[in-house]
């Protein structure tokens, strides 16, 4: 589609202007067909610099996630403990771990990890959250009560105590403990989201007009109410990612994520700080990796956010 | 405002229910035998297994347990620790330390957090603001625990500014370091949190009728604009305390610092139910209650808000 008019798109600079000219801002619509929200949003993401960057960053993450052999040649198992906290020698630029093991590998490596549990946690939170969620903003009245209750109770728990005492009951330690863990302590801020955006959608004449015609409650909710309340949703779940990389990884740090054979950062981070005073590169590789990692997330989160909702610039 | 404060203690106590029954779930009601999990690989030398059997009533059903264990607190006997000693001493010991912590690290928050936020939302789209949103978004980018080494090592240990660990006593001077280090994710967040309900606030019908009336410009933000702009930030640090416990586990264990997190930390590595229970027991009251007053705190900065 061609561009019918650059005048749809508010000059990110000045969101008040926006907002004195948010009378008028249907009027240009005329000019072309009208963009849906999400073809608006993308129109703005594309030209967004935040946008562009923290999405090559993530593309190359989930690279190097997938195909960690494109990025080095090096078993990051296979360690020599005499080379133990040694620097950078020709082909290790990152130098040796506490067991002599290649640390730009095992930074490579780690990525996996991560990514997995964010992905699968955030898929899992978006999916529970969002359905208990959205069942409680619709049928409102007893059902309301009742989850905004059980959500209440979740939200008194501190998040990472709730992680650690659930991981805790568990013998056995692997990826699927944790990524329970976390997605149950994640679950209750998106249903809360997803709640009040649906409440909101709820009152729209579009709904009251679609049950005047006789569509059954399933079809409302899922033609007409839940593409028009996903879109805080989805802000919420893309910095929710970064947020979960980081509980994971405190979990691996503190000893009760993932299991030892696993590479991850955050075992890494707690294998290197023994060592902080003698080697402190050992700390540095894992510990940058990581921050840039959730960075990418966030900054996403934030340019889809001024996309979705203009007025929050 | 009685009937409400009425209102809310009342709501809580479902909450509280909730969620102490949910840990004392985790802890003792999974499948198995509980007292395995407790004691570990090793197993309880058998005058602790009869006690721990007693004192949570194992064998009866998990309600009755919990019934009995909630009667106890009620009377301040949180049960003992498996090296015999009273729960109640052990916290009386460990609390005040991480209350002194999660106070610099609230005062840090609130006394750097705010009035960035308010300059960045004032200058909105200018240098100082693009700084700030980014500065924090890499601190909030950043793990506790990495900002936790890079300070112990950079501040603590290169630069000899602090002392890198603290000791037994835990003065305030020496927990400077690491509630900057526990307030630091929270700081960027109410910097963030200030500066967009600034932003949102500044064309509010309220400012404008402050500066026509011809006020001074320090009056109109303090009084006026930053007041109102403050219940979002409000709501957040009702919230945050939660934030700052989880996050206690984490920084005193960097700073080797004998507080609630190093004890509830220790307590689940080696199952110790009821360290763990009591911790949590307390920590869900605190919550609940500053989210009150919290609620409360609104009507004090928004004459609008009423509480019948």
């Amino acid at each position: 589609m061609p561009e019918p008019s650059s005048k749809t798109v508010m000059p990110a600079q000045d969101a008040s202007t926006a907002a004195l000219t948010l009378g008028a801002s249907s009027e240009p619509q005329s000019l072309g067909k009208p963009r849906s929200l999400w073809s608006d949003a993308w129109h703005d993401l594309r030209r967004n610099p935040t946008f562009v960057i923290s999405a090559l960053l993530i593309l190359l993450l989930i690279l190097v996630a997938v195909f960690p052999s494109l990025f080095t040649s090096i078993n990051p198992q296979r360690c020599d403990l005499l080379m133990g906290n040694d620097g950078r020698t020709p082909g290790h630029p990152f130098g040796f771990d506490r067991q002599g093991c290649d640390v730009y590998s095992r930074v490579i490596y780690g990525a996996r990890a991560s990514v997995t549990v964010g992905v699968l946690v955030t898929s899992g939170v978006v999916l529970i959250g969002g359905l208990i969620g959205a069942i409680a903003g619709f049928y409102g009245g007893a059902w309301d009560s009742l989850l905004s209750r059980i959500t209440d109770v979740f939200f008194a728990i501190p998040i990472l105590l709730f992680a650690i005492v659930f991981l805790s009951s568990f013998a056995l330690r692997s990826i699927w403990t944790v990524v329970a863990a976390i997605m149950l302590v994640g679950w209750p801020s998106v249903a809360r989201i997803m709640r009040a955006s649906v409440i909101s959608v709820k009152e729209s004449d579009f709904v009251t007009a679609a049950r005047a015609l006789g569509a059954s409650d399933m079809r409302i909710l899922r033609r007409h109410i839940l593409p028009n309340a996903i879109a805080p949703v989805i802000v919420v779940a893309t910095i929710l990612l970064g947020v979960f990389i980081v509980l994971e990884a405190t979990l691996s740090y503190l000893g009760i994520g993932l299991p030892g054979s696993t590479v991850s950062w955050g075992g890494d981070i707690n294998d290197a700080q023994a060592s902080l005073r003698t080697a402190p590169h050992v700390l540095l590789y894992p510990s940058v990796a990581l921050s840039i990692t959730v960075l990418a997330f966030m900054l996403l989160g934030d340019a889809v956010r001024d996309a979705l909702d203009p007025k929050l610039r | 405002m009685g009937t409400y404060v009425l209102r809310r203690l009342l709501q809580m106590i479902p909450v509280f229910l909730g969620a102490t029954f949910l840990i004392f779930y985790l802890v003792l009601g999974m499948p198995g035998d509980p007292l395995a999990t407790m004691c570990g690989e090793r197993g309880c030398d058998p005058a602790t297994a009869v006690a721990l059997r007693a004192q949570f009533h194992i064998g009866q059903p998990l309600y009755i347990q919990y019934f009995e264990y909630m009667k106890g607190i009620l009377t301040l006997d949180f049960g003992e620790t498996f090296s015999r000693r009273p729960v109640l001493e052990v916290m009386s010991e460990a609390w005040p330390i991480t209350i002194r912590l999660a106070t610099l690290a609230f005062i840090i928050e609130i006394f750097i957090g705010v009035p960035l936020g308010l300059v960045a939302g004032l200058r909105r789209g200018k240098f100082f603001d693009s700084s700030v949103l980014l500065g924090t978004l890499m601190i909030i980018s950043i793990p506790i625990f990495v900002i936790g080494f890079l300070m112990q090592y950079f501040l603590g240990i290169k630069l000899g500014w602090f002392r890198p660990t603290v000791s037994g006593e835990a003065p305030w001077n020496e927990l400077m370091l690491p509630a900057i280090v526990l307030g630091m994710a929270s700081l960027a967040y109410i910097m963030r949190l200030t500066r967009t309900s600034v932003v949102e606030n500044i064309h509010a019908d309220y400012v404008r009728t402050a500066v026509a009336k011809g006020l001074p410009h320090r009056r109109v933000v303090t009084v006026h604009l930053l007041r109102n702009s403050l219940i979002p930030v409000v709501t957040y640090l009702g919230a945050d305390i939660g934030a700052l416990m989880g996050g206690a586990i984490v920084t005193e264990r960097i700073f080797n610092i004998h507080g609630v997190g190093g004890l509830l930390y220790q307590a689940i590595n080696r199952g110790e139910a009821p360290t763990i229970v009591s911790i949590v027991v307390i920590l869900v009251i605190v919550y609940l209650v500053f989210n009150l007053l919290v609620d409360l705190l609104y009507a004090v900065l928004d004459p609008r808000i009423r509480y019948a």
